[in-house]
């Protein structure tokens, strides 16, 4: 069990903002931690990994207090890095190029057993002997997987692990992510912004804004159960609103791709060209809305 | 005194740059990890000071060096009273006074160096459970090894080439301050000039040789990178 109470002040890209971080989390499950960038996520597992100090609260982990201070004084009690049961797996996966795979692993505790064990999970026995520098990415990333996995942390935290990687290797790392999660029983937080990962991989989402967790659920009720009556829904741009005899055609614009939506002159009415709206559909025919301020959307992971 | 070629100068000379590269990579390492991860307010001024053998003329350096081994100044009076030390002309005060002069040639090459090294990379060997110590001997030093070499080389070279410090330091007492560059001095105004070429000719060459293996060293760990 991880309890926190963490604060700190952070220079944002708007003044600065205080990351307050007052969440609870279970021992062996995985949470993913989003938000848009500069909201605090990175600063919330460093401050857990004790690489960045707080401004003041407290960090209980497994009944052991990390850390305990209060404002403008010296913390009472600040456990450094290599005191704390913790693995961190780097955005820049951080391997020590001047040692082969096996040397980054063995760097961390000299239990060879281990280290064959882990390799073998995540599918590296082959490459043991190589040089990060000759490794594809994913292949770095599960070697800095592995090496984190190395002093059998209780905490396991990753920040971005997959965002650099290809659709086809991040399935298998997800993959591998849930067995060593089932397996070792440790506690994972995962810093992701991608929707599908964090439903795949998840348990839970904290869902940070501009230093305060706004939402903490389930990926199934924040994707999906969210609004009942409109199960097919997504947020675009208006581009064009074209003229089409009796009837308006809009162009609207979903990530990539461009959809074209008719509406009726009242629809047309409230819509102009570059406004935000909601795309659903009623009684299978597309509909169009203009999105309303505060309602979830995908922008904010 | 007979003039004529004497190997004991050069011997002086690499005695004197050994143990000034030895004692200034000890100094430089720690000191080159301090400053490389600082953000603090008086890193300027560190580097500043450290810094300034570069541009003063050697000579003000050695004379004030002089002023502060000598037993008229407090530093010079405590050492000889209490430990009868006298460091003026003599082999010791030429090698203070080297690592003084040489100090920013080994601890710029170490400082950029270090500066190269990602934060992430320090952080992951903490998070392994890592000292300080440990990572800085088994992470950041075997990452750096050409900025070391480099450090090291230039240092002992520089040491070699001085002149100017060392004449107000030390003088030129055969086999205790009378290095190779001093000797050089001494033959010409001897109008000795057969030894003199002897002396610089060997000493071109040592400058040269040095040099070139820096730039093999760069070269070839860009291109091994």
């Amino acid at each position: 069990m991880v309890v926190t109470s963490l604060k700190k002040t952070l220079a944002g890209a708007q003044g600065a903002f205080l990351l307050d971080t007052d969440v609870e989390i279970a021992r062996g499950g995985i949470t993913a931690v989003a938000g848009s960038s500069g909201s605090g996520k990175t600063t919330f597992l460093r401050m857990i990994a004790g690489l960045t100090t707080p401004d003041e609260g407290c960090l209980e982990v497994d009944g052991t207090v990390w850390y305990l201070g209060e404002k403008g004084q010296k913390p009472r009690i600040n456990l450094k890095p290599q005191e704390r049961g913790v693995g961190v797996v780097f955005q820049g996966y951080a391997l020590f190029p001047h040692m082969t795979v096996l040397g980054n692993l063995l760097f961390a505790s000299r239990n060879r057993e281990r280290a064959e064990k882990l390799l073998g999970m995540v599918n590296l026995g082959q490459l043991k002997h190589v040089k990060p520098a000759n490794l594809s990415g994913g292949q770095k990333q599960r070697v800095a997987l592995a090496r984190a996995l190395m002093r059998q942390p209780g905490i396991l935290l990753l920040d971005e692990p997959l965002s650099a990687l290809d659709e086809a290797m991040k399935a298998v790392l997800q993959d591998e992510l849930i067995k060593i999660n089932r397996e070792l029983g440790v506690t994972i937080l995962i810093v992701t912004h991608d929707s599908s990962e964090i439903y795949k991989l998840c348990d839970r989402v904290l869902l940070f804004e501009e230093g305060r967790i706004v939402t903490d659920t389930s990926p199934r009720k924040l994707f999906v159960e969210r609004e009942a009556t409109q199960k097919f829904a997504f947020k675009g741009e208006i581009l064009e609103i074209r003229d089409v005899d009796a009837i308006w055609v809009a162009v609207v614009a979903i990530g990539n791709n461009l959809v074209e939506v008719v509406i009726d002159t009242d629809e047309k009415e409230g819509l102009q060209v570059g406004d935000s709206v909601i795309v659903g559909t009623k009684a299978f025919n597309p509909t169009i809305r203009k999105f309303q301020k505060g309602e979830f959307d995908y922008s904010r992971l | 005194m007979n003039p004529g070629f004497d190997i004991e100068p050069f011997l002086l000379s690499f005695r004197l740059a050994g143990i000034t590269t030895f004692l200034l990579f000890l100094i430089c390492v720690p000191l080159a990890w301090k400053l490389a991860r600082s953000r603090s307010w008086f890193k300027p001024i560190i580097e500043a000071l450290v810094s300034m053998p570069v541009v003063l003329p050697p000579t003000v350096l050695g004379f004030y060096l002089l002023i502060l081994l000598s037993g008229r100044s407090p530093f010079g009076m405590m050492l000889k009273q209490q430990f009868d030390i006298d460091l003026v002309f003599t082999f010791e005060g030429i090698l203070i006074a080297s690592c003084v002069y040489s100090f920013p040639f080994m601890l710029q090459p170490l400082q950029s160096g270090i500066e190269q090294i990602s934060d992430e990379l320090v952080e992951a060997s903490y998070t392994l459970g890592k000292s300080r110590f440990q990572t800085l001997f088994h992470v950041i030093l075997p990452n750096i090894k050409p900025s070391i070499l480099t450090g090291l080389i230039i240092t002992f070279a520089h040491t070699v080439g001085e002149f100017g410090v060392v004449l107000m330091v030390g003088g030129s007492i055969q086999g205790e301050t009378r290095v190779a560059s001093i000797a050089i001095f001494e033959m010409v105004e001897l109008m000795d000039y057969r030894t003199a070429h002897i002396y610089s000719m060997l000493l071109i060459a040592f400058s040269f040789v040095v040099l070139m293996t820096v730039y093999l060293i760069n070269h070839h760990h860009r291109k091994t990178g």
